[in-house]
């Protein structure tokens, strides 16, 4: 296994169309890093470009110590998964998993072993003597995660696998996957992994660390627990969480004592906040999560008051939508902790957790607070 | 009572229905009975001229022109002995071994090259490869006749004249546009996914034209080899202009043959070798068959 490190990496395509902006990635050793973004993002054209199967026009890609940027994808020590499986449509599963080894001339003996081996750990012993067209989409899957598996390549590349799948199997597959990078780390052979997603949380779940990129540039690299807490800026705020996090315009006033105003209705802004925030009055992005809101009874001091535009029962939480002036909110409540009296029109205040409170550049949406502590 | 006559509507209002439903029934079998026997009338005419020269092949001489019904009065297999000795040298297997010595070397020419031509187009950007492209396609809409003078001259210079050469060594070449045009489109409606799992596991583009695409391909590649080796089988023109000697005839000038060997043609002989030139086209085609249309039907669709 190997470090992969992304040193200005660029793409721009022949039509002039600059898809990725010298991006700096650093995988560690061993490390599940999940590159996440909403589509058009080029998060799969950087995978592409690890992979070798779109070339790299500007920057350095390494994996190890080797600069790979000209090495054809067999050369790279990488193996990869696709969105379809891309299995070969007319060779059994053995085959399939054997393909790579064959070509790399490896002796027929030590095939067998690892395709025993690789079909032992995923559970596809049976179906080895299938073609891909009797197998079912999970199947599929697993014989291709078999085919990078055999390999024991220094990098484990994934483009969006599960996207395929129906929800239930996409969540077992979840966990199988982790579960075996697991195995693999337990058994001192840790495997690097690129994993390519939309799914927010495949990010969470399967991410050691995560990349959330837009536009072909990195927005921020951090753990889940990071990410969610810490955003670096306003994007990954509203990305990443279910529901995303009420971003609304305010004005923020410094003095005595200082304050946001949104839609002419004023909270107080906790002191330490307050110096985090120096030097920024004006207007910026409150950012606050629909956990991090409770409902209150109209005027209720320090939250602002808003009409119910829709009440979403989800079983143990309700979502709470509610208008403050122009801007959207949402609250997500416990269930047994809500008047059910309330209906859509009603008028309700919304306070938020002070300390859960981000704000935001309004210009650059880089979070301001984000030197205070979280807790 | 009241019941009774309700009762008594309901069963007239089930025999209207069973009448009703009795009645469409059989209009569409009418329907479907004239269809079916105005589609066998015409096929059959189609097909006539075929089952005609199947049955004329084993009648005499003299009974061929008495009669258009094809069944013979008195079936005989002279026509077929007789023909297979020919008016040369040489028996009929003769020739077809010579029809063979030009399709087997031009099928599997074609097959290889156009291949190896619709994948660079398909799959490789290069400069220029539009422009090339276009004038591939282009010379699908090139008359054969206006390139016949010049490569005869060209051949003639090369020494190649009376040998089977200037018949299949431009195959070999992907000349024919045509089978090029159609291995591109259908190498268009495959995924690219797997030959880059491929170039992933390590294969090199060589590697991956041989082990995943050409087998991927198989359909389409079958009803080239097939279109091929029809078309060589029934060419007259080509060898008429390039092969001179007897000895070197293929089936299609050996045909001919027999009917200017004589004066008074043995139409029997002519048509039971005319059965035989025929067969191997045939059976090809029935044992490729399924390959074949799925290769022609989903040339441009398939996803």
């Amino acid at each position: 296994m190997a470090r992969l490190s992304l040193k200005s990496v660029e793409k721009v395509y022949g039509n002039k169309f600059k898809a990725v902006h010298g991006i700096n990635l650093e995988v560690e050793e061993g490390e599940f890093m999940v590159l996440v973004g909403p589509s058009g993002c080029a998060k799969s054209t950087t995978l592409r470009m690890i992979a070798g199967l779109e070339t790299v026009t500007g920057g350095e890609i390494h994996i190890g110590d080797q600069v790979v940027n000209d090495l054809v994808p067999g050369k790279r020590g990488i193996a990869m998964v696709f969105q379809n499986y891309a299995l070969y449509p007319h060779m059994k599963v053995h085959n399939n998993l054997s393909f790579g080894l064959k070509l790399r001339r490896e002796p027929r003996d030590k095939i067998a072993s690892a395709t025993q081996e690789v079909s032992g750990i995923l559970e596809i012993e049976e179906l080895l003597d299938r073609l891909p067209k009797q197998l079912s989409g999970g199947q599929a899957q697993r014989v291709a995660l078999g085919r990078a598996l055999i390999k024991q390549p220094e990098v484990f590349l994934f483009d969006e696998p599960l996207s395929n799948l129906d929800a239930k199997l996409r969540a077992s597959m979840r966990v199988r996957i982790t579960d075996l990078h697991k195995r693999l780390r337990e058994e001192g052979r840790p495997a690097t992994v690129v994993y390519v997603t939309h799914d927010q949380v495949e990010a969470m779940t399967m991410g050691d660390r995560i990349c959330v990129m837009k536009d072909g540039h990195i927005m921020q690299v951090a753990d889940p627990v990071t990410l969610y807490e810490r955003p670096a800026n306003s994007f990954v705020a509203g990305f990443i969480g279910m529901p995303e996090m009420n971003l609304a315009e305010a004005v923020l006033t410094l003095g005595n004592t200082p304050e946001l105003t949104i839609a002419g209705q004023t909270i107080e802004v906790a002191s330490e906040l307050a110096e985090r925030l120096s030097g920024s009055e004006g207007t910026v992005t409150l950012g606050i999560r629909p956990q991090h809101l409770t409902v209150e009874p109209e005027n209720a001091a320090g939250a602002f008051s808003g009409e119910i535009t829709n009440i979403e029962f989800m079983g143990h939480e309700v979502n709470l939508h509610v208008d403050v002036g122009d801007n959207p909110f949402v609250a997500v409540v416990q269930s047994d902790r809500i008047d059910r009296q309330l209906r859509r029109g009603d008028r309700v205040a919304l306070r938020p957790v002070g300390s859960k409170i981000h704000v935001f550049d309004a210009m650059s949406g880089e979070n301001i607070s984000l030197n205070y502590s979280n807790n | 009572m009241k019941q009774f006559n309700s009762l008594q509507n309901t069963a007239s209002q089930h025999e209207k229905s069973a009448h009703s439903e009795a009645s469409s029934r059989r209009r569409r079998n009418i329907s479907a009975a004239l269809r079916y026997s105005l589609l066998a009338v015409f096929g059959l005419i189609m097909v006539y001229p075929l089952i005609w020269l199947v049955g004329a092949s084993f009648k005499s001489n003299s009974e061929i022109f008495s009669s258009p019904w094809f069944w013979p009065q008195e079936p005989t297999s002279q026509g077929y002995v007789d023909g297979w000795k020919t008016s040369t040298p040489y028996t009929f297997g003769h020739f077809f071994l010579n029809s063979m010595k030009i399709a087997i070397p031009k099928v599997i020419g074609t097959a290889i090259s156009s291949t190896l031509v619709a994948y660079g187009f398909a799959r490789f950007d290069f400069p220029g490869k539009k422009i090339l492209f276009a004038v591939l396609i282009a010379t699908l809409l090139l008359p054969d006749v206006v390139t016949r003078i010049p490569q005869y001259l060209l051949f003639r210079e090369l020494g190649w004249l009376d040998t089977y050469l200037p018949l299949f060594v431009p195959q070999w070449f992907a000349w024919e546009a045509f089978f090029v045009f159609m291995l591109v489109q259908f190498l268009r409606a495959i995924p690219r996914e797997m030959e880059e799992a491929s170039r992933v596991d390590g294969a090199n583009s060589l590697q991956t034209l041989i082990f995943i695409v050409v087998p991927i391909l198989t359909p389409a590649l079958v009803s080239v080899c097939l279109f091929q080796f029809m078309w060589t089988m029934n060419d007259f023109l080509g060898p008429l202009i390039y092969i001179s000697t007897v000895e070197n005839y293929p089936i299609s000038l050996a045909l001919k043959l027999s009917i200017d060997a004589t004066e008074a043609f043995n139409w029997n002989q002519i048509l039971a070798m005319t059965v035989l030139a025929l067969t191997p086209s045939l059976v090809v085609f029935f044992l490729a068959q399924k390959s074949f249309i799925e290769g022609i039907s989903t040339g441009g669709v398939k996803g």
